[in-house]
């Protein structure tokens, strides 16, 4: 009996333990990976990620899945890019300036709109979430590539004298030695969770996962629902997008190729079920620290980056299958 | 083996019996806490047709899956032509020559029906290829048999549902079994096909085929048959040639006398109006005719209805309908004098209606969650402030829901799928009765739950009739309707083809709703 609920207890906390191993065996291998530095430069490269997975992590909670937050994360830095070079206003005669708020505003807005068109494709035309997003993907790609025609905004810091300094902050300045990408990490982590536990939203999202057609019969709005979790995957994307081209000090199409892959990998290695209903906002996170820490980890002890991705594939493979052990079973006995 | 043993409590003389090719002996079925057949022992006797009767619930399907290899018995052993067999699988059962015709059909509808019936099992042609002109011709051989004019290369899915239910008989005759099991093959016949059906299982018989019969047509399978059985809740209750046997037998030993599952409550004032239907429409799912076909109905505030119909009677798209899931075609649906027919569900709830689905499994339980939360589902609103939910509030209506519907549990905490089917349907209707409604729809409320949690569940919904609840359910077994039901409502084709007040008797009921007479 003993023995099996340490058995429970490492499958439950598999991330928690992976992340520890992965730690340690790096320190070991490398006197440099355990140094506040460098902890605090990986953990930049986690709020990215981690940034798109909590987004990610309401969709696939909500029984979805959301292809599109790397294009999305893309043509955010490239709108907000767009906007910190000024929008001429040819009637006017002048160059509109934007403060970098507003410009912050704005993007996060376009994140919410491609979110939307996800959600209506998926909630009301019943476009199934793979497809409607696999387009949406090519879209916001190709629109991000439009936009600057293929090229690279590169003049994102804006003029004292025009009044849109700041948008750099992001990217570099710290809070007492945090950088500020973490700290916007925490912020949006704290929101979701508060979300997930503590509010009807959370309740609707989870039950809505689980058994859509029990929920509706129980009065949720599982259309509206839905929606709502892919613009809320919309707007993490796009902070992804302004974090990550502030850390750039440019704006690029490119930008985020193949990231959404890496945040469902977090997010299943966190523990959720890709069928719905189940998974946490921890073990997201500590999903997007095991994939960050152990990339980071082999560039580190110099492994070549192809070796990198066998790794991470493997890593991802076993975390599902471990998932799969632990929902299979519940399923059986259910 | 004891061989007196077995004779004792077996239906038949005797074991050995040259009769009997195959028998069931004490075979036990049970999923956790829910018992779907007690120690039942059943004959098929040899060359003729043995037809199982009793309501849906009672274990006859269980029973004929077990004998068909599709379930393993939880215990009892399973006699053929005198020797113990294990059968397992479906081909194990198949390689001794036993087959069934499933009361679902198992077709697969984007493939012809000549493919269909030659699935698994195609003809081989001389170069490792299929040879479809063989199996063609031996498609056309089976469906002249059964006289139905069908092309063996129309895709299933183009046929209407009776076909295709003729094409899956087609099959079954196709495999030249020596034991054949019906379950329900006549469901979706005309009077015409079953005539031809009936002839085709006299033509079988005599050639030496033994034939298991399930049918809910009481009257049409007194016709065909030559044995008849009784299940009920799990336990074979009867068993008689055809010679000693009538309608009346049947229906007592398959509703039983003594079981109580309430009587209406009295001594309380009916309010007004709480619903009122009227003239509502419903499309078929198929999207070819009507489920709901002008249907007008009024439930005072205290009054407990119940509506009986066969399966693909409407009720359950009548009550989705009410409940708001399906919108209708034409009609208004009234609660409490308002007009709520464009509402949704969640409005719905809030003004006061509820609906208890059918299916617990698929539309009543997030298995994901817990009981707690499960139970807690409709009521949100309940215990959330400006947006927040509160922990307190919601542990607090979610305890006083368990005490109030006695769900047994280890604790809100515990998972939805650790309780049993009765207490899973406690706690469907708890869900629903924590939001404080004035109307209840319980779409068979009693499916699937053993007798004792069926009379809480009766007794529940007495006690909050007299508070002044308007409880409308939907129950296919005719003793469920002389319960606790004030009025009596048989539906048949999407109409109300009858209403009973009171002194109604359960022949009156079946005889309404088509069961007991032929189609």
């Amino acid at each position: 009996m003993r023995k099996l609920d340490v058995w429970k207890l490492l499958l439950e906390g598999r991330a928690f333990f992976a992340l520890i191993a992965i730690i340690a065996v790096f320190s070991i291998l490398s006197p440099r990976y355990f140094t506040l530095g460098n902890f605090l430069i990986m953990s930049s490269h986690v709020a990215i990620f981690g940034l798109i997975a909590v987004g990610m992590l309401l969709v696939i909670l909500n029984g979805g899945i959301d292809l599109s937050v790397g294009s999305t994360l893309a043509l955010s830095g490239v709108f907000a890019g767009f906007l910190m070079q000024g929008i001429e206003l040819e009637a006017l005669g002048v160059i509109l300036y934007l403060p970098v708020w507003a410009v912050v505003l704005l993007t996060l807005g376009v994140g919410a709109f491609v979110g939307l068109i996800n959600g209506v494709l998926i909630a009301y035309l019943k476009v199934p979430a793979f497809v409607a997003t696999l387009g949406t993907l090519y879209v916001a790609r190709g629109v991000a590539l439009l936009m600057t025609n293929g090229l690279t905004f590169n003049n994102l810091g804006g003029k004292p004298e025009l009044g849109n300094t700041g948008f750099d902050w992001l990217g570099f300045n710290r809070i007492g030695n945090v950088p500020i990408s973490v700290v916007v990490l925490v912020i949006v982590s704290l929101i979701g969770a508060f979300l997930l536990t503590r509010t009807s939203f959370g309740r609707w999202l989870y039950s809505s996962g689980g058994n859509a057609r029990a929920a509706e019969l129980s009065g949720v709005p599982v259309k509206r629902v839905q929606i709502a979790v892919y613009m809320l995957s919309g707007v993490c994307a796009a902070i992804a997008g302004i974090v990550l081209s502030s850390q750039l000090t440019s704006a690029g199409p490119t930008a985020g190729m193949t990231y959404e892959l890496t945040a469902i990998a977090a997010v299943v290695i966190g523990g959720a079920a890709l069928t719905g209903g189940k998974g946490t906002i921890q073990g997201t996170l500590l999903g997007a620290f095991v994939i960050v820490f152990l990339s980071d980890g082999l560039v580190i002890i110099g492994v070549s980056v192809y070796w990198q991705t066998v790794f991470t594939g493997s890593v991802i493979v076993l975390a599902v299958l471990l998932n799969s052990i632990t929902y299979g079973g519940a399923r059986k006995s259910a | 083996m004891s061989a007196t043993a077995s004779k004792l409590d077996s239906p038949s003389a005797e074991d050995d019996n040259e009769e009997v090719v195959m028998a069931a002996r004490h075979i036990s079925k049970s999923w956790g806490a829910v018992h779907a057949l007690k120690s039942v022992n059943f004959d098929i006797h040899r060359a003729q047709v043995t037809t199982l009767f009793g309501e849906n619930g009672a274990g006859k399907s269980t029973l004929m899956k077990i004998l068909s290899g599709v379930y393993v018995p939880t215990s009892g052993e399973i006699i053929l032509d005198g020797n113990v067999v294990e059968l397992g699988s479906t081909t194990k059962a198949l390689s001794y020559g036993i087959s069934i015709i499933h009361q679902e059909l198992s077709l697969a509808p984007n493939m012809n029906v000549r493919d269909n019936i030659f699935m698994g099992r195609e003809i081989k042609g001389s170069w490792g290829g299929v040879d479809f002109k063989e199996e063609e011709r031996q498609t056309r051989a089976l469906l002249e048999e059964l006289e139905e004019d069908i092309d063996p290369l129309t895709l299933v899915e183009d046929l209407r549902l009776g076909q295709q239910q003729i094409v899956e008989i087609a099959r079954a005759l196709s495999v030249n079994s020596r034991i054949l099991i019906m379950d329900e093959p006549t469901s979706a016949l005309s009077a015409t096909e079953v005539e031809v059906l009936f002839k085709v299982i006299r033509d079988l018989t005599s050639k030496g085929v033994s034939i298991v019969y399930i049918s809910h047509h009481l009257e049409e399978a007194l016709q065909v048959t030559d044995h008849a059985v009784v299940l009920r809740d799990g336990n074979m209750t009867a068993y008689a040639p055809r010679s000693e046997i009538d309608l009346e037998w049947i229906v007592r030993n398959m509703v039983g006398e003594n079981f109580n599952l309430g009587s209406p409550p009295i001594g309380h004032e009916m309010g007004s109006f709480a619903l009122e239907v009227k003239d509502l429409c419903v499309a078929e799912a198929s999207g070819n005719g009507l489920a709901v076909d002008h249907l007008s109905l009024s439930v005072k505030a205290g009054e407990i209805v119940c509506i009986y119909g066969l399966m693909g009677a409407g009720r359950t798209e009548f009550m989705e309908t009410v409940a708001g899931r399906i919108s209708p075609i034409s009609g208004e649906v009234l609660l409490h004098g308002s007009d709520v027919t464009g509402h949704s569900i969640a409005q719905r709830i809030d003004a006061g209606m509820g609906l208890v689905p059918e299916d617990r499994q698929r539309d009543g339980l997030v298995q994901t969650m817990t009981v707690g939360r499960n139970m807690s589902l409709a009521s949100i609103s309940n215990f959330t402030k400006n947006f927040m939910t509160s922990r307190a509030d919601e542990d607090a209506i979610v305890a006083k829901s368990i005490k109030d519907v006695t769900v047994k549990t280890d604790g809100p905490g515990a998972p939805i799928g650790s309780l049993s089917g009765g207490n899973q349907q406690k706690a469907v209707i708890g869900k629903m009765l924590a939001t404080d409604p004035s109307v209840i729809l319980l779409d068979e409320p009693s499916r699937g739950i053993d007798i004792g949690a069926k009379a809480e569940v009766f007794r529940l919904l007495a006690a909050k009739a007299k508070n002044g609840l308007a409880v409308i359910y939907s129950t296919s077994e005719v003793g469920e309707c002389l319960s606790i039901a004030h009025r009596v409502i048989v539906m048949h084709r999407g109409k109300i083809s009858t209403e009973f007040t009171k002194d109604v008797t359960k022949a009156q009921i079946m005889a309404a709703s088509g069961e007991a007479v032929v189609a």
